[in-house]
């Protein structure tokens, strides 16, 4: 009997990266000791980020287990997917706020371009895989179609968060993949030459929370008052916080998105320098581990797809974190398991379910 | 195995090119994470202070306490002027994205009205944007219900319990009371010069006019404040800290408000002025200018309807008749100059002239108003009787300097200092004052034949009724001058210490008795057997007046006949009184305009004011007017 619960014990956790899961089930935990504190006062989320929390976990699991030959045969069909349903988005999406994001059911809603974010860095590690003995110049060129499509249609919603993560996460395969430094260099050249063009192509309001960002106070009641206040929030927060659950401009509802997007001012002000310094180390930590494990990868699949996503993970804290405290335009980017919301924390857990298939099925390949 | 080493083969190259991009994200990453650090060290560490007084700024707002205003009685503590609590809806415009929609909205819970709204738009322009700004005063308790009701459809506005002023006894006195308004930018800048511009936050009506004008900072109490925490919607969340405000000081005055409607009573529908004073201590005890108005309109601004109903009225009851209106005296001008000539050495009480019924100067006839004159007057009767030759004779002799010199000694022609603001100065004339008021050289000369009917209280002559009765109680008190003043003592609210207000005499000026007795005497011949004698028949008491009548008209030659003249034309209507005699504790001076004879219309008011005054009750019969022939 004892053996034979053994035997499960060990089947169960065969395939979880200890130190991984350690880092995450810790944020999770900060998150929502965070989310409470953001929402209790009118509506406590708690319970609904655990349950979000429990079926991320079961994701996680769900996807560690699955060896990476299997996870790659999954890009194609997924990455097929999610374009048909983004071109169905175009074409037939609900519009909220101006933004045509969202697909109709009939029974409930989806939003695809969230599947994308893993789709697209799939559907690349496993086409960089399959040639990865005759890869060619070529090869980048189809790569970087194959992402340029999805990233369009995503950005056209317009989703400026998600085409960015969607992007980044692609870019990293093709970077990982081995790119020509003398094609970033080119990239990155035209880049800062079609800026102004790029400009030109900005939706108002994207354009405005670019100015804001330079100088918030020009609209301190409109697009500016979220860098302002989450600025304040993290600012009065000192060294070591105001402690839990007393962070005025938290509780006194000056922080829009207090529960979502911008959790980390309710973060920043109740813990303070502190509390940001142990979070960054965190996900230091969790990012660091995801390198190595893509380092140690043994295939090219597993390589830059762990490389895309633990770089994708990066993205979000530095686009979250650096929006929120003002150093980057105000996108719709969660902060990886602590923001409020399920879907973000699926794919992350999706994302960190992978980085663990890749470590557990190394010796399996092996043998 | 076999996978693994061909790939080890195939792509050691690849691999290491594969690491070094790894170590390069790490480095990459480790750069982007220490920048977010640093980012939080500067907000966190460096700009903390900032940071921390712009989240107390956001979340503490300071509101002022409005005191309550200081409350008015007069003399008898009867209320004048008080406070009463309303409900007012009231909007704060910088946390209120759409105004006209919020507006909107407001008006189908709650009925506001085109003047409301134009009321609104004045106080916005005036950019209080930040302050919460009245869109409907004086809710209803079913407004307020309905409200409350969907007070979450409408963040940024308030309702809030707000004291009014109120003036219980409407009209009466209102020209002594005054009134409060809406503060405008004028009245802003006498607030910052009196350095009370902290005191005036959170305070959004001033005194206008009257006592309320004068009295303001002591009326107006020390403004409290309260530290309160709100939430980004502007919401109050709890007090933090609390200074109470101090209400303002009370007002008691010298005026008998029960006086005061018997005499505003006994005008009618007249236009005059009267003003009573206690000429032992100068404390006014009336002060009427006719008509009068509700100051209870005023408070909110005054709708336009009434305001061009009291601006477009020919009575201009707007006008304070006791304080500005400016008339030449009349005849009641004549015990002040007899008092002069005694005092003068000009006259004695026994010298006696012969009048034939005119008084000729440099081929010059004046009248007299008697046709064929009064035949021997003294001094005596030229008061009694009002006889206009005796006093063309004393002018004469007495010439413009030293009748000047005397009257302004007497207060004429300058302000009293009566604690309300805005009092005219009149006219002293004087050959200084012709040379200050006019500007051609022929027209500043003044020439001997213009001193005659000085004389007679007319020429230049030109009072206000304050002067009038500032001088009869000045002679009535033998000379023992006081400021007409109508607040008796002021109460600080909180201590509960009265402050009086004098009595402190002006200038005790230097009339030998016997002179004033002489006068006294003769003012009350003119009570018992003179031009005063029908209306103070009867009377309980001793009392001194004296009847004048004021030219508005020049008759240039012809008989005067009332009723072949214009109303607007006809003479002003003067008296002047003290009574008792030996101890007066009241003199007065009263106007009727284009009332005629001053004995006619003026008397019988002065009679009902003394004896309502004196013995509390009204004289029998009172009538408004009877037809005695005089002057």
């Amino acid at each position: 009997m004892h053996e034979f619960l053994a035997r499960v014990w060990r089947g169960l956790v065969a395939h979880v990266d200890a130190p991984l899961l350690l880092i995450t089930l810790t944020l999770m935990a900060v998150g929502l000791t965070t989310v409470y504190s953001a929402t209790y006062d009118a509506n406590s989320h708690l319970l609904a980020q655990m349950l979000n929390m429990a079926i991320g976990l079961c994701a996680m699991w769900t996807v560690a287990q699955v060896p990476p030959q299997k996870l790659m045969r999954f890009g194609v069909p997924l990455y097929l997917v999610g374009v048909v349903l983004l071109i169905l988005v175009f074409f037939f999406g609900i519009k909220v706020n101006g933004a045509r994001r969202w697909l109709s059911l009939g029974f409930t809603r989806i939003q695809p371009s969230e599947v994308l974010k893993i789709a697209v860095p799939l559907m690349l590690a496993w086409y960089f895989h399959k040639n990865e003995a005759v890869l060619k110049f070529r090869h980048y060129v189809v790569a970087s179609l194959l992402l340029l499509v999805p990233f369009a249609l995503i950005a056209k919603q317009p989703d400026l968060g998600t085409a960015i993560l969607v992007g980044a996460a692609g870019f990293y395969v093709i970077f990982f993949a081995g790119l020509p430094w003398r094609v970033i260099g080119g990239l990155l050249a035209i880049a800062s030459a079609a800026t102004p063009f790029a400009w030109g192509m900005l939706h108002d309001y994207q354009r405005k929370r670019i100015l804001t960002l330079v100088d918030p106070t020009t609209d301190p009641l409109g697009s500016g008052y979220h860098i302002i206040q989450s600025t304040i929030a993290i600012g009065s927060g000192g060294k070591v916080g105001k402690g839990w659950l007393a962070g005025t401009q938290t509780h006194l509802e000056f922080i829009p998105e207090r529960h979502t997007d911008f959790i980390l001012a309710v973060f920043s002000e109740e813990r303070g320098l502190l509390g940001n310094g142990i979070l960054l180390l965190l996900y230091l930590l969790m990012i660091g581990r995801g390198l190595m494990i893509a380092a140690r990868a043994s295939t090219l699949f597993g390589r830059v797809m762990a490389g895309s996503v633990t770089l994708s993970l990066f993205t979000y804290v530095f686009v979250n974190m650096g929006m929120v405290s003002g150093i980057l335009p105000v996108v719709g980017v969660p902060l990886p398991f602590m923001s409020y919301g399920g879907t973000a924390l699926v794919t992350l857990s999706v994302g960190i379910g992978i980085l663990m298939s890749i470590n557990t099925h190394r010796m399996l390949v092996r043998s | 195995m076999l996978a693994r080493q061909s790939s080890l083969h195939a792509s050691d190259r690849e691999l290491a090119r594969f690491h070094f991009r790894v170590v390069l994200a790490a480095v990459a990453v480790l750069a982007a994470l220490s920048l977010l650090g640093a980012r939080f060290f500067y907000l966190q560490v460096v700009q903390h202070d900032y940071y921390s007084t712009r989240a107390e700024d956001n979340r503490i707002s300071v509101v002022p306490i409005v005191p309550n205003r200081g409350v008015i009685v007069d003399r008898a503590g009867i209320v004048l002027a008080r406070n009463y609590s309303a409900f007012t809806l009231e909007i704060t415009p910088s946390k209120v994205d759409d105004l006209e929609a919020t507006i909107d909205g407001l008006g189908k819970l709650i009925e506001i009205e085109a003047k409301d709204r134009r009321r609104f738009r004045k106080l916005l322009d005036e950019g209080k944007t930040f302050e919460s700004l009245p869109i409907r005063t004086r809710l209803t308790e079913e407004e307020v219900a309905r409200f409350a009701a969907n007070r979450y459809l409408f963040p940024g506005v308030e309702v809030k319990a707000r004291l009014f002023r109120q003036y219980p006894l409407g009209s009466t006195a209102s020209h002594a009371i005054g009134y409060i308004n809406r503060i405008n930018k004028r009245d802003l800048e006498k607030i910052a010069e009196s350095e009370e511009a902290a005191n005036y936050k959170g305070t959004d009506h001033i005194g206008k006019t009257g006592l309320e004008q004068k009295y303001e900072f002591a009326l107006h109490g020390e403004t409290g404040y309260e530290q309160v925490e709100i939430d980004a919607g502007g919401r109050a969340i709890r007090s933090l800290s609390r200074t109470p405000p101090v209400q303002g000081s009370h007002l008691t005055l010298t005026l008998d408000v029960k006086l005061q409607e018997v005499a505003e009573e006994a005008f009618g529908d007249r236009r005059g002025a009267l003003v009573a004073i206690e000429p032992s201590t100068g404390g006014i005890l009336a002060l009427v200018s006719s008509p009068t108005f509700d100051p209870n309109l005023f408070i909110d601004g005054i709708r336009n309807e009434d305001w061009d109903v009291l601006n477009k009225s020919r009575d201009r009851p707007m006008l304070n008749r006791a304080l500005n209106g400016t008339y030449p005296p009349g005849s009641t001008f004549k015990p002040f100059m007899a008092l002069a000539g005694l005092e003068t050495g000009r006259r004695t009480a026994g010298q006696s002239i012969s009048d034939p019924g005119f008084f000729n100067f440099g081929g010059h006839h004046f009248r007299d108003d008697k046709v064929g004159g009064h035949g021997t007057v003294d001094m005596y009767k030229s008061i009694v009787q009002s006889c206009d030759t005796y006093y063309y004779q004393l002018a004469t002799d007495m010439g413009i300097d030293a009748i000047a010199g005397f009257m302004g000694q007497l207060g004429f022609g300058q302000r009293t200092g009566v604690d309300i603001e805005g009092e005219s100065e009149g006219v002293l004339p004087s050959p200084e004052w012709k040379k200050r008021r006019f500007r051609r050289p022929e027209q500043q000369k003044w020439y001997a034949g213009e001193t005659v009917s000085i004389g007679i209280g007319q020429g230049y002559n030109s009072y206000t009724p304050i002067q009038l009765a500032q001088a009869t109680a000045t002679v009535a008190n033998k000379g023992v001058m006081f400021r007409p003043h109508l607040v008796k003592y002021i109460t600080d609210s909180r201590t509960g210490e009265k402050t009086m207000i004098e009595p402190e005499p002006l200038r005790r000026l230097p009339w030998k008795p016997q002179h004033v007795e002489t006068i006294k005497n003769a003012m009350i011949g003119v009570n018992t057997q003179g031009t005063g004698a029908r209306a103070f028949a009867g009377a309980g008491y001793t009392s001194g007046g004296k009847t004048g009548t004021a030219q508005v008209y020049s008759l240039k030659g012809s008989t005067y006949k009332e009723s072949a003249i214009r109303k607007e034309l006809r003479d002003h209507a003067l008296f002047i009184a003290f009574a008792p005699a030996d101890e007066p504790k009241i003199a007065l001076a009263v106007i009727v305009e284009n009332g005629g004879f001053g004995a006619q219309s003026a008397a019988p008011i002065a009679r009902m004011v003394i004896d309502y005054y004196l013995l509390g009750k009204l004289p029998k019969g009172a009538a408004a007017e009877d037809d005695v022939k005089e002057d």
